[in-house]
């Protein structure tokens, strides 16, 4: 696999694997806060280089391996529709405009 | 379930009352396009499918051609010893929508057409296996397919796969966790199928309408299919019209077709209308009489704030409440989690009881705020999409029924939240059996009132 202009990181959340136990949020509370079910939400956009070591110590540390850091643009919302077609999976679509 | 004599490409055979057979099959050209395609290369036909822009009909509209080149490409990077197991076509006919009926009238009406669409599919991404994918009794599907290889036009084994009931069970990831063993539950992507499938190898999981115009274009070419439909969306599309409509059920269409004429092709309406829900469970409401004109076409659908989907449109009358319709598929969406992701399975019946509330109760300025608020804390944030379409849902009745919404937080529940529901929704869990129902009842529990 040849990369080239190296894309930046990006913390993303296996919603099965994860199991809330949060050790993510306590050591990488700039990026990473609990929603109302003790579940991660994680702050959009790549991850700030002076943050790299603590999300990689976050990752390291998930119990379930749950939390990843990936550099692949593994689009996790709109832009580049991607092969997730089928009969009750419509593209990630609808806006949350409850933001 | 009726069907018009509109243009009839993909159902051309339906005036036949045997068109299930292979007989009438091949008495109306049926093989023809399947021997043509077989002596291509087995990316002309991707090729072909390419040129026409296919879009897949199953719901998420992924270009059907672009599809079948991956699925192909990871196939061939796989290696010598996946060279011998080759990859697998799911023919998926799963659909969990009471509002969509084009999967189930093909599949028993012509299920040739459809394995025809297999059959090149597997020629083309080098398949060795096929499954077929369906939630009810498969009726003539066996025979047909026992039919044809009788006859010797199955290049690979096909098998028809019974799917458990359930909305999620029809979603992709969630057949490849079927046929590997282990519950109908959607999983976690990347890997995603045409990656990593069945047997972990690439897998093709196309939509059977999709197969079937795959049949079609290879047999007629990419010119043909293009004489119907528009430009940017050629091609016919099985629409399922049901609500307030005279004459429900699934039409063949060409693209582009405005929602008007596709409602007045059912009968027009039998109330005065308000709005249709366009694209089913995971699409949008779009408001009567302006969306009469909007036209069917993936583009021009999300544009006006709807989707395609798998081709459905409820009508929705003045005398029912947009609110309180909403609400329900919202408590249906939610019942479906498969319960793997968290903020789904907490995240859809707080959305669900919010939207009860605004419906059915006196929500206040707070009850609203929660509502949007549960929006964001929901879209995105599941393995499958089923968090992300209810939330799509619910947003576009809040917008597109903002007075609505208004009136209701000032005056409480309207007098139409008490019509019976006119989007179908199925009905809840059917209660235990006796036995075991009168064992939860003598243990005090819930489940005998539930």
């Amino acid at each position: 696999m040849s990369r080239r202009p190296e894309p930046p990181h990006e913390l993303k959340v296996n919603p099965i694997a994860c199991q809330s136990h949060g050790m993510c949020m306590e050591l990488l509370p700039e990026l990473i806060t609990p929603d109302p079910w003790g579940y991660p939400l994680i702050a959009p956009g790549p991850v700030p280089d002076e943050l790299l070591g603590l999300a990689r110590r976050a990752v390291n540390s998930c119990p379930t391996l749950a939390l990843l850091l990936t550099r692949s643009p593994e689009p996790a919302s709109e832009p580049t529709p991607d092969v997730a077609a089928d009969a009750s999976s419509p593209p990630a679509r609808p806006a949350g405009p409850g933001a | 379930m009726t069907v018009t004599d509109a243009p009839r490409i993909v159902t051309s055979r339906l005036g036949y009352e045997d068109s299930y057979t292979l007989e009438r099959y091949l008495a109306t050209g049926g093989y023809e396009g399947l021997r043509k395609a077989l002596g291509m290369r087995p990316d002309e036909v991707a090729a072909e499918v390419d040129a026409v822009s296919l879009l897949g009909r199953g719901g998420a509209g992924f270009p059907a051609g672009r599809k079948m080149r991956i699925v192909a490409e990871a196939g061939r990077r796989a290696g010598p010893f996946h060279s011998q197991v080759g990859t697998t076509v799911i023919a998926n006919a799963a659909e969990s929508e009471l509002t969509s009926g084009k999967d189930k009238l093909l599949l028993s009406r012509v299920p040739h057409l459809v394995l025809d669409g297999v059959v090149l599919a597997a020629e083309a991404v080098g398949a060795t296996r096929a499954f077929v994918c369906t939630h009810d009794d498969p009726g003539p599907l066996n025979e047909a397919i026992v039919s044809r290889e009788r006859a010797g036009l199955n290049r690979v084994p096909i098998q028809v796969v019974t799917v458990p009931a359930g909305y999620v069970s029809g979603q992709e990831t969630a057949l490849i966790s079927l046929l590997n063993g282990d519950g109908p539950r959607p999983a976690f992507v990347p890997p995603r199928p045409a990656e990593r499938g069945v047997r972990r190898h690439p897998t093709l999981v196309q939509n059977v309408e999709t197969l079937a115009n795959i049949a079609l274009i290879a047999r007629h070419g990419p010119d043909w299919f293009r004489e119907a439909g528009v430009a940017d969306a050629p091609g016919t599309a099985l629409v399922t019209v049901t609500g307030t409509v005279a004459r429900p059920g699934v039409y063949e269409v060409p693209l582009g077709t405005t929602i008007g004429t596709v409602i007045d092709q059912a009968g027009g309406h039998t109330e005065t209308p308000q709005a249709v829900l366009a694209g089913g469970y995971f699409g949008g409401w779009l408001t009567l009489p302006a969306a009469g004109d909007v036209i069917l076409t993936d583009r021009a659908l999300r544009a006006a704030g709807g989707a395609f989907g798998p081709g459905v449109l409820v009508a929705l009358p003045e005398s029912a409440c947009p609110l309180a319709e909403t609400a329900l598929v919202t408590g249906y969406l939610a019942s479906q989690s498969a319960g793997q992701c968290g903020p789904c399975l907490n995240g859809l019946p707080a959305l669900a009881e919010a939207l009860g509330l605004l419906a059915f109760g006196w929500a206040g300025q707070d009850g609203l705020y929660w509502t949007r608020q549960l929006l964001g804390l929901v879209s995105g944030r599941g393995a499958c999409h089923l968090p992300d379409g209810t939330a799509g849902l619910a947003s576009s009745a809040l917008t597109t029924f903002a007075g609505e919404v208004r009136r209701h937080l000032q005056h409480g529940p309207c007098h139409r939240v008490h019509r019976a529901p006119v989007v179908p929704v199925p009905a809840p869990p059917v209660p235990a059996p006796p036995a075991e129902a009168e064992a939860a009842a003598g243990q005090g529990g819930p489940g005998a009132t539930a």
